[in-house]
C-alpha cells in the first residue's frame, strides 16, 4: 500500500494541536505555541501542494484512494480525491497558516487553546472534503462544530454566546435529518460508500425525501435564504481569524455537499428540485445583496455579501451545465480566498480602532495608503471585476445559467451590479472622503505580517484572474464526468 | 443435580454479604476494613461471573426459572464493574460528608445482588424476589445522609412510589398468571398468542411498573427530586447500575413472555420513547441544579435506550446495551467532575458554581467539554455512536417518525448541555476548588474521559462483544 498521504493531511494538524496541548501555556504573546502550530500548517500546506502535484488531472476516478475497516462489515474508512475535491483542500490548508498568523494583535487571552482549536478545525475540514463515504463524512462535518463553537464563544465579540448557540443549534437541526438520510441509505442499497453508490445509484422512489433531508442540512451550511441568519451573527461575534475559516472554508463544505452528493446520488430529484434552489438562489442574490447596502458594520456587510455570493454558487451547481459547475467550484475557491482577504482588512483597522463600524472611517487613503490599495483588490474581486479570480467564477456561472434558464440568469445578473453598488459604497465611505474622525490620524499602517497574509491572498486572487487554467484543467475531467452520470442516469429513468 | 458453578457469583456475594454484616456487628471501628473487604468481594464475583458465564450461550436452572445466556453475563459484568466504580468513587465523598460507615459498601452489595438475581430470572416470581431486594437497597441508599431534610425526602418519597409500581407490577404478573398458567417466561411465551384484552391489560401493568424502574416518561416524577435529594454517589449509583439491570429484565420481558404479542407492546414503548426523549430534553433547560439536570437527561437518555427497544429486532437490543453501556461511562465521567467541585470540605452543585471553571481548573474543564458534548451526541465522541447505533436499527425497521423526533431532541437536548459548556468556558471565574482529588475519582475521570474520546478509533470491538446477544 502506498503512503497514506490523506490520511496523513488530516491527522497532522492534530498531532500538532496534542503537541501544543502538552506545551506551556502562557500567557500573553505565546511565540512557542505560535511557531508549533504555524510549522504544522505550512507542512500541511506543502503536503497538499505535493499532492496537486502527483494529482492526475486526465481522470476522473478518485485517487490516492485509503479505504480501512472501520466498522465490522458496515463503514469503511474511506478516503480519496478527485478534481472537484483537491482544490478544496488546497484552499484549507493555504488559509490556515494564514489564519494562525493572523492572531498576533486579535487574540489576547489562551493563545494556545485558540490555536489548538484552530488546528483541529483543520483537520475536520479536510477530513470532510476528503471523505469517500457517508457516515465518515457526516462524522467530520458535524465534528468541525465543537471548534468552531468555543472559537466564537470564548474569543468573540460583545453578543458571542447568543452568536455561538445560533451557528451551534442551526447546523446541528439541520444535519440530523441528514444523518436520518444517510443511515436510510445504508438500508435500501447496503453500503454507504460514495463510489459504490454512484455505480448502483439509489432507487427513484427514495430520492425525493433523501434529497430534501440532505439538502436541509447543506442549505442551512450554505446558508441559503431564508436559513441564513446565523451566518451575519457567527461573522460578526467571531474573532478575526474564526470568520476567515467560517466564511472561506465552512460555508465550502455546503457547496462541495450539493456536488458530490445532491447532483451524485440523487440526479432525478436535483432535476425536480431545481426550480427550488433556482428561486433560493436568486432571492439570496437579490434579497441579501439590499440588505447589505443598508449594513453599517463592515463585518455584517461582508457576511451577507458572503450569502449573495453563495446564492450564485448554488445557482451555478444546479445549472447542470459543464460552466454553470466550474464555474460554481472557482466562485467558491476564489469567494474563499476574497472574503478571508476582506474579513482580514476589516480585522486589521479593527485592532487598530475597536470599531467596526463603517462612519468610524473615511479618508483612510491619506493615512495608511497600503492597506488601501490592498483593501481596493479585495474589493474589486468581490464585485468580480475582469482580472480578479471573482470575475471568472461569476461569468462561468451566469454562462451556465443562460443555457439553463434565460429569466434566472437576467435576474441573477442584476445581483452582480448590486455586488459592485454595496462593495464599492463600503469602500467609499471607509477609504476615501474627508477625514472625520480625529483618532484615525494615528493608526498606522499594515505591519509586516498583516502585509504578508495580504499579498499572500491578493496574488492567487489576481493570478488565477488572469489565467484560470490550472483551477479549470484540475477540475474539468471530473465534472464532466459528473454531468455525463448525470444525464445517463436521467435517461435511464 | 444442577451445575452450580453459574450461580456461583450470586452465591458467593450473599454469603460474603452476610458475612461482612456480623463483622461489621462485631468489630468496632471496622467501616474501612468493610469497605476495602467489599470491593474486593466485587472483583472476585466479577472474575467468577467472566470465568463460570461468560461463554455459556444459554442454560437455564431450578425448574427453568434461572436462565444465565449472554445477555445475562454481560449484564452481570456491567453491573459489577460499574458498582465497584461507583464504590471507589465514593470513599471520598463518604468521608468528608462524615457518612462512612459500614452499612454503604454492605447496601450497595446487596443492592447489587438483587440486580444480579433480575437479570438472571426467567421466572415472575424470581424477578419480582430479585426487584425487591434491589430496591430494598435503594431506599434505604437515598436516605443515607440521614440528617438532610432533603435526603430523607428523597428516601421516602422513592419508596412510597417504588412500592405503587410494584404493586401495579404484581398485578400485572397475576393477569399474567392467570392467562397462562405459568409464572415461567418460556411457558408464558408459548401459551400467550390469543388477544384477550385483559391480558392486554396485564402487560400494562407490567410495562408501567417497569417504565417507572428505569424512570421513562410518563411514570419519571420521582426521579428528580430523588436524585437530587441523595447523597451525590448514591445518584451516581442509581443513575447507572439499577438502570442497566431494568432495562435488562425490559428486554427479558418484551422479548420472551411478550414476543407474541409486538403489536400490542411496540406502540407502548415507541410512546415511552419518544415522550421520554422530549421531556427530558425540554425539561432539562429549566434547571439550576446539576443534579436534577442530569435526572433529566438521564431520563432522555433512557428514551433512546428505549428506541432501540421498540425495534422488535436483534440489532435492536444490541444498540440499547451499547447505548447503556456507553451512556454508563459517560455518566460515570460526569459524576467525577461533580465530585471534584469541593471547597473546603463542601460539595458544590449547581450549574452556577462551575462559572468560568476553564481559567483555573483547564484540565477538568476541558474533560467536562468532552463529556457534556459526547452526552449531546455530538461526533466523533463516543455518545454519537451511541445514538448512531440506536438511529440504525431503528430505521431498518422503517420507523422514520421515531428517528425523526429522535433526533430532533438530541437538538434540544444540545442546548441544555450547550448552556453548561457556556457556564464554564464563557463566564466570569469563581473562587478556586480544591485541588487535592483522591486518585481513584482522578483515575477514573481520565479513564473514562479517554475512553469517551478515542472509542471512535476502535468502534468495532463493543460491537463484537454485544452481537453474541441473540434473544430473538
Amino acid at each position: 500500500m502506498n503512503f497514506p498521504i490523506l490520511t496523513s493531511l488530516i491527522l497532522l494538524p492534530t498531532i500538532g494541536a496534542l503537541f501544543l496541548f502538552f506545551t506551556k501555556d502562557r500567557e500573553g504573546n505565546n511565540l512557542t505555541a505560535k511557531y508549533v502550530a504555524l510549522f504544522t500548517s505550512v507542512v500541511n500546506f506543502l503536503i497538499s501542494i505535493y499532492l496537486w502535484i502527483l494529482f492526475d488531472q486526465s481522470t476522473s476516478i478518485f485517487q490516492f484512494i485509503e479505504d480501512r475497516t472501520w466498522i465490522e462489515g458496515f463503514i469503511n474508512y474511506k478516503v480519496g480525491v478527485d478534481g472537484i475535491s483537491i482544490l478544496f483542500i488546497i484552499l484549507t490548508t493555504f488559509i490556515t497558516p494564514l489564519c494562525i498568523i493572523s492572531v498576533n494583535n486579535s487574540i489576547k487571552n489562551r493563545l494556545r487553546d485558540f490555536l489548538i482549536a484552530i488546528l483541529i478545525m483543520e483537520s475536520f475540514m479536510i477530513g470532510v472534503f476528503c471523505a469517500l463515504d457517508l457516515v465518515v463524512f457526516y462524522l467530520f462535518f458535524e465534528a468541525g462544530l465543537i471548534p468552531m463553537f468555543l472559537i466564537i464563544g470564548i474569543w468573540g465579540g460583545t453578543r458571542r454566546v447568543y452568536s455561538a448557540f445560533k451557528f451551534f443549534l442551526y447546523t446541528l437541526l439541520g444535519s440530523v435529518l441528514m444523518l436520518v438520510a444517510i443511515i436510510s441509505i445504508y438500508w435500501i442499497t447496503g453500503t454507504t460508500d460514495v463510489v459504490r453508490l454512484y455505480e448502483i445509484g439509489i432507487d427513484v422512489k427514495y430520492q425525493n425525501l433523501l434529497w430534501l433531508a440532505f439538502f436541509s442540512s447543506f442549505a442551512v451550511k450554505t446558508p441559503m435564504w431564508p436559513v441564513h441568519t446565523w451566518l451575519p451573527d457567527a461573522h460578526v461575534e467571531a474573532p478575526t481569524a474564526g470568520s476567515v475559516l467560517l466564511a472561506a472554508i465552512l460555508l465550502k463544505m455546503a457547496g462541495y455537499g450539493f456536488i458530490r452528493f445532491s447532483l451524485g446520488l440523487f440526479p432525478i430529484a436535483s432535476e425536480l428540485f431545481t426550480p427550488l434552489i433556482y428561486a433560493l438562489s436568486v432571492i439570496a442574490i437579490i434579497f441579501t445583496s439590499f440588505i447589505a447596502l443598508m449594513q453599517e458594520d463592515m463585518k455584517k456587510l461582508i457576511a451577507y455579501s458572503s450569502v449573495a455570493h453563495m446564492g450564485f454558487v448554488t445557482l451555478g451547481i444546479f445549472t447542470l451545465q459543464q460552466q454553470g459547475i466550474e464555474g460554481s467550484i472557482i466562485q467558491m475557491i476564489s469567494h474563499g480566498l476574497v472574503s478571508a482577504a476582506l474579513f482580514l482588512t476589516v480585522g486589521v483597522v479593527y485592532d487598530r480602532m475597536h470599531s467596526r463600524l463603517i462612519s468610524t472611517y473615511g479618508g483612510l487613503v491619506s493615512i495608511i495608503p497600503k492597506y488601501s490599495i490592498l483593501f481596493m483588490v479585495f474589493a474589486l474581486a468581490s464585485l468580480g471585476l475582469p482580472g480578479t479570480s471573482g470575475f471568472i467564477g461569476e461569468f462561468l456561472i451566469l454562462m451556465g445559467a443562460f443555457k439553463d434558464n434565460f429569466l434566472v440568469a437576467v435576474i441573477a445578473s442584476l445581483g452582480v451590479i448590486l455586488g459592485a453598488a454595496y462593495m464599492l459604497w463600503l469602500y467609499k465611505r471607509v477609504v476615501f472622503g474627508k477625514i472625520i474622525n480625529e483618532d484615525l490620524k494615528k493608526i498606522v499602517d499594515l505591519n509586516r505580517s498583516e502585509y504578508f497574509i495580504l499579498s499572500c491572498l491578493a496574488a492567487p486572487i489576481l493570478f488565477f484572474g488572469f489565467y484560470p487554467d490550472p483551477l479549470i484543467n484540475t477540475i474539468e475531467v471530473s465534472v464532466t464526468d459528473l454531468i455525463n452520470m448525470h444525464s445517463t442516469n436521467l435517461a435511464k429513468k | 443435580m444442577e451445575n452450580l458453578n453459574l450461580v456461583l457469583p450470586e452465591i458467593f456475594i450473599s454469603l460474603s454479604i452476610m458475612f461482612l454484616l456480623v463483622l461489621g456487628v462485631f468489630k468496632k471501628n471496622s467501616s474501612k476494613l468493610i469497605f476495602n473487604l467489599s470491593l474486593f468481594v466485587i472483583l472476585i464475583t466479577t472474575i467468577i461471573t467472566i470465568n463460570e458465564t461468560f461463554s455459556v450461550s444459554r442454560i437455564t436452572m431450578f425448574n427453568e426459572s434461572i436462565i444465565i445466556d449472554h445477555m445475562s453475563s454481560l449484564m452481570k459484568i456491567i453491573t459489577l464493574i460499574s458498582a465497584f466504580l461507583v464504590l471507589v468513587i465514593s470513599l471520598s465523598y463518604l468521608k468528608v460528608l462524615k457518612l462512612f460507615n459500614i452499612e454503604y459498601p454492605i447496601l450497595i452489595l446487596s443492592s447489587v445482588l438483587g440486580m444480579m438475581i433480575m437479570i438472571s430470572s426467567n421466572d415472575l416470581i424470581v424477578f419480582y424476589m430479585g426487584l425487591e431486594l434491589q430496591s430494598l437497597g435503594l431506599y434505604v441508599l437515598a436516605t443515607f445522609n440521614r440528617d438532610q431534610l432533603k435526603s430523607s425526602e428523597a428516601g421516602l418519597k422513592y419508596f412510597v412510589l417504588s412500592a405503587l409500581s410494584s404493586g401495579l407490577l404484581l398485578y400485572g404478573c397475576s393477569l399474567i398468571y392467570g392467562f397462562s398458567g405459568s409464572t415461567n417466561f418460556d411457558v408464558i411465551s408459548n401459551q400467550l398468542s390469543s388477544n384477550e384484552y385483559a391480558l392486554t391489560f396485564g402487560i400494562v401493568f407490567i410495562l408501567v411498573g417497569l417504565a417507572f424502574k428505569i424512570s421513562a416518561v410518563p411514570f419519571h416524577m420521582w426521579a428528580p427530586d430523588v436524585y437530587e435529594g441523595s447523597p451525590t454517589t448514591v445518584t451516581l449509583f442509581f443513575t447507572m447500575v439499577p438502570k442497566i439491570a431494568a432495562l435488562t429484565v425490559f428486554i427479558r420481558f418484551l422479548y420472551i413472555p411478550f414476543i407474541n404479542l409486538l403489536d400490542q407492546w411496540q406502540m407502548i414503548i415507541v410512546f415511552l420513547s419518544i415522550a421520554s426523549m422530549l421531556f427530558g430534553a425540554i425539561a432539562a433547560i429549566g434547571q439550576t441544579n446539576i443534579k436534577r439536570l442530569i435526572a433529566y437527561s438521564s431520563i432522555g437518555h433512557i428514551g433512546y435506550t428505549l428506541a432501540g427497544l421498540a425495534t422488535g429486532s436483534n440489532e435492536g437490543i444490541q444498540s440499547s446495551i451499547i447505548y447503556i453501556s456507553i451512556y454508563i461511562v459517560m455518566n460515570l465521567a460526569l459524576f467525577s467532575c461533580l465530585l471534584m467541585l469541593k471547597r473546603k470540605d463542601q460539595y458544590y452543585e449547581d450549574i452556577d458554581d462551575l462559572s468560568g471553571l476553564s481559567k483555573n481548573h483547564p484540565l477538568l474543564s476541558l474533560c467536562l467539554l468532552v463529556i457534556l458534548f459526547s452526552l449531546a451526541g455530538i461526533p466523533p465522541l463516543a455518545g454519537f455512536f451511541a445514538k448512531f447505533y440506536i438511529f440504525k436499527s431503528v430505521l431498518e425497521q422503517s420507523m422514520y417518525f421515531l428517528a425523526i423526533v429522535g433526533l430532533l431532541s438530541t437538538v434540544i437536548a444540545a442546548f441544555y448541555y450547550l448552556r453548561i459548556i457556556k457556564v464554564i468556558y464563557f463566564d466570569k471565574e469563581k473562587e478556586k476548588y480544591d485541588s487535592d482529588q483522591s486518585l481513584w475519582l482522578k483515575f477514573s475521570l481520565t479513564t473514562s474521559t479517554i475512553l469517551i474520546l478515542i472509542y471512535f478509533i476502535f468502534p468495532s470491538q463493543l460491537i463484537e462483544v454485544v452481537s453474541r446477544i441473540n434473544i430473538i
